[in-house]
């Protein structure tokens, strides 16, 4: 790996480092040494602005999944405009586009330079746009990318969609049935999460991070746990550690299960959309014998978790857990043996390695174009560290492989709930936390079902979140999905949204 | 083909009882109905409001209420009272039509959903169809509706019906804190809807905005545009909780004849998706 030509500081998954031992660079600084890191194979998981005092700090956290480590970087902007990093480095794209939506800085020469979520500035009087602070802004209204020529039409949709789905626009430049282009216009969920968490952590805290994806629940909340224990100098106790790595795989056999049987659905296959959309409620309800709740509401807590699992409840699980492997190893199989199924499976919603790897991808959908990407085993934190699940990886990087990677990865939880199950350590499943750590930057990964959930605090001198940054694994792959969508006919898009089955309210805070 | 008729045979019939027979089972840790005792408060006591991350207790000398429509049900008040005037029971039943309904105290007993009045019944009680929106939650609400729609719940046999247009729709199922970025879209849908038409508010971010409760972004629920006729509290409520409030709209659950929920099936069985 080449020498790189700016300081940086070297970290891990949840370990703290003081502010002010990350070094202050110039903005050409940080841009060629995250030039530098991602030619060396690192990827940007989080690149985000804070306020100070004369401008703003832009901070990017490079994970190195090879040598299993974080590094931190950022420099200072005191001018309203810096040259866009994009063009060389398309994975910080909607990053840039949030920092400027956040703190009124211009990122020139950015190909796509438009609102993310469409609010205010967070600074008063510096707006990227340089929009009135007077009129309103109008969600959605962008100027929107436009093919021209003889029979191209536009298809707008959404905010509304036709099913029980969140909402989003999107617009697709067709010829004919053919898709040219889709842009993806969000922002509709934006309920101002992010700048709420600034000054935490506090009574809400926690209730944030469980509804930043009500489907990623036990994500989230762990990222957030381990960045308070991290700051808290405590440590989860083992047997918390073992819980939350169950409520994990049960998460992730929810949701995987969820969407196989959806991605039947969309292609008219209705015996395993049936059985399978049964099925996920049979996960649910195991996640809801943890914790009370079908979503995992209530159970990670800083210090550890707040049920624990009484013997006979751990047996209950286990018999569960048969009962639905039984289940699902007649419901899902037949979608790969039917051939109208696969039909429309393979060869759609294609996405290539490399546009995978400049786009940065996470979760099933990297992994389905052959990229060994995955937290659990790259960054493992808790359980994962002793208990290792393989790495599900497909590589021709359509429908049929994120669907296949899913499969994998459903079959792998299961033994892996199973171990842990019937090996649970005893002792207590919650410790006492210290006031956080003042000065300090910290970064957490957790591999949610859809990939990398990272979440990065600063705390000012008094030990308050100065800026608590969340990235969804939405954030980094709904990209994906527009590239996955040229040159496919355009009745095939709810299949392809499916099979890369993004947040919307993780992607809006 | 004949895998599939297997598989078909293999899985069996799944759809629950209930209303007709017992209610799934909720599980151990399940929060339902709390109910609310103030008078072992000791004077000046906060510490349950203190701990509330959503403002839902209003304390005033001794007389405490509890706001289902702001509640998470995230136990921190029981967790915080010293003389355990709060509890969260195992009563999934907690849909009202009145927002004051929500509101829990002495001797408060959830004055559970009454049925539509007439003339709405007797448009929508053999059919309801309804378009669901989602406004700025954490898509949780939408899932467990999403789970009615199962072979488990199978809310096709009360004639419910969740549809894509809501001009072929006889109310909104509304979800979310109604982000004002949601605003536009959703009184579009509204008004699309023919009258007479109903409003069902689900769960606390529809009530009241729920953790969001009082930031810009949000209008504070569905309240602010829209009268309810329906408010399943909850973070999310669970899917039966949902049905409950539903099929009580619809007259087809009336108080008397409610099956309770612990006499229902053994914890063994894998219960109700």
């Amino acid at each position: 790996m080449s020498a790189l030509s700016a300081p940086y500081v070297l970290a891990s998954n949840g370990r703290p480092v003081e502010l002010r031992s990350v070094p202050m660079l110039f903005p050409s600084e940080f841009h060629s040494s995250i030039l530098e890191g991602v030619a060396a194979g690192l990827r940007v998981s989080a690149f985000f602005g804070t306020e100070v005092e004369g401008g703003t700090d832009l901070w990017a956290v490079l994970s190195d999944d090879v040598r299993t480590g974080l590094r931190f970087l950022r420099c200072h902007v005191d001018v309203d405009a810096i040259p866009s990093l994009t063009p060389h480095c398309p994975q910080v794209h909607l990053f840039e586009r949030e920092v400027a939506e956040q703190f009124g800085v211009r990122f020139d020469g950015h190909p796509w330079f438009k609102p993310v979520r469409y609010h205010a500035s967070w600074r008063p009087q510096q707006d990227a746009w340089k929009r009135p602070a007077s009129e309103p802004i109008t969600v959605g209204v962008t100027n929107y990318y436009r093919v021209d020529g003889d029979e191209i039409h536009e298809v707008a949709v959404g905010p509304i969609h036709a099913g029980v789905i969140e909402p989003g626009h999107f617009r697709f430049q067709c010829h004919g049935e053919e898709v040219f282009h889709l842009e993806i216009s969000l922002g509709y969920q934006h309920r101002g999460v992010e700048r709420a968490l600034r000054g935490g952590p506090d009574k809400r805290t926690i209730h944030y991070m469980e509804t930043l994806a009500g489907d990623s629940t036990i994500a989230h909340a762990t990222a957030y746990a381990r960045i308070v224990e991290a700051l808290g100098r405590g440590q989860e106790p083992a047997r918390s550690q073992v819980l939350r790595g169950i409520a994990l795989e049960l998460e992730r056999l929810a949701n995987h299960v969820g969407d196989l049987g959806a991605l039947a659905g969309d292609v008219g296959y209705l015996p395993t959309a049936s059985f399978c959309g049964r099925l996920r409620g049979d996960f649910l309800n195991m996640t809801a014998t943890l914790s009370g709740s079908r979503f995992g509401r209530g159970l990670i807590r800083p210090g550890g978790v707040a049920f624990d699992l009484a013997p006979d409840r751990a047996q209950l699980l286990l018999r569960r857990l048969d009962a639905a492997e039984k289940d699902l190893r007649v419901a899902v199989p037949l979608l790969w043996e039917t051939s109208s199924v696969m039909a429309r499976f393979e060869d759609i919603g294609r996405l290539p390695k490399e546009v995978a790897i400049s786009l940065g991808a996470v979760g099933p959908a990297a992994r389905a174009c052959g990229l060994g990407r995955d937290i659990r085993h790259d960054h493992p934190a808790g359980i994962y560290r002793f208990s290792h699940l393989p790495v599900s990886t497909w590589a021709t990087g359509d429908v049929f492989a994120r669907a296949f990677v899913r499969w994998m990865e459903v079959q792998s939880s299961i033994v892996f709930i199973r171990e842990q199950l019937q090996a649970l350590p005893a002792g207590p499943i919650r410790a006492e936390l210290r006031p956080l750590e003042p000065g300090r930057i910290v970064a957490t990964l957790v591999e949610g079902w859809r990939g990398e959930v990272c979440h990065v605090a600063l705390t000012d001198p008094a030990g308050r979140f100065a800026r608590y940054k969340v990235v969804d694994p939405s954030f980094h792959n709904w990209m994906l999905l527009a590239y996955a969508l040229r040159n496919q006919q355009i009745f095939d898009f709810p299949l392809c949204n499916k099979s890369f089955g993004l947040s919307y309210c993780g992607h809006d805070l | 083909m004949i895998k599939a008729l297997f598989a078909r045979f293999q899985q069996g019939y799944r759809t629950m009882k209930f209303p007709d027979g017992p209610a799934p089972e909720m599980p151990d840790h399940f929060r339902g109905a709390p109910t609310v005792d103030p008078t072992r408060c000791p004077d000046g006591c906060k510490a349950c409001a203190e701990a509330c991350p959503t403002d839902a207790l209003r304390l005033s000398g001794q007389t405490a209420s509890l706001d289902l429509g702001r509640c998470l049900f995230c136990t921190e008040c029981q967790t915080a009272c010293p003389e355990g005037t709060i509890a969260f029971g195992s009563d999934y039943r907690l849909a009202t039509r009145d927002r004051t309904d929500l509101m829990v105290g002495k001797d408060d007993l959830l004055k559970l959903a009454q049925a539509l009045e007439a003339k709405r019944l007797k448009l929508f009680g053999r059919s309801l169809k309804l378009r669901q929106v989602s406004a700025g939650g954490c898509n949780a609400c939408e899932a467990d509706i999403n789970v009615l729609q199962t072979v488990g719940w199978d809310l096709g046999r009360f004639g419910i019906q969740l549809v894509a247009s809501p001009r072929h729709a006889d109310g909104l199922l509304i979800t979310g804190a109604l982000t004002r970025n949601m605003e536009l879209a959703i009184k579009k849908a509204y008004d699309a809807v023919p009258a007479p038409k109903i409003v069902i508010a689900v769960g606390a971010c529809a009530i009241s905005g729920g953790p969001y409760a009082g930031h810009p972004e949000v209008l504070n629920g569905a309240g602010a545009l829209f009268p309810i006729d329906l408010y399943i509290p909850g973070c999310p409520p669970h899917p039966l909780t949902i049905l409950d409030g539903l099929l009580r709209l619809l007259g087809r659950i009336e108080d008397g004849s409610r099956p309770s929920p612990r006499t229902s099936a053994p914890a063994d069985s894998p219960g109700t998706t």
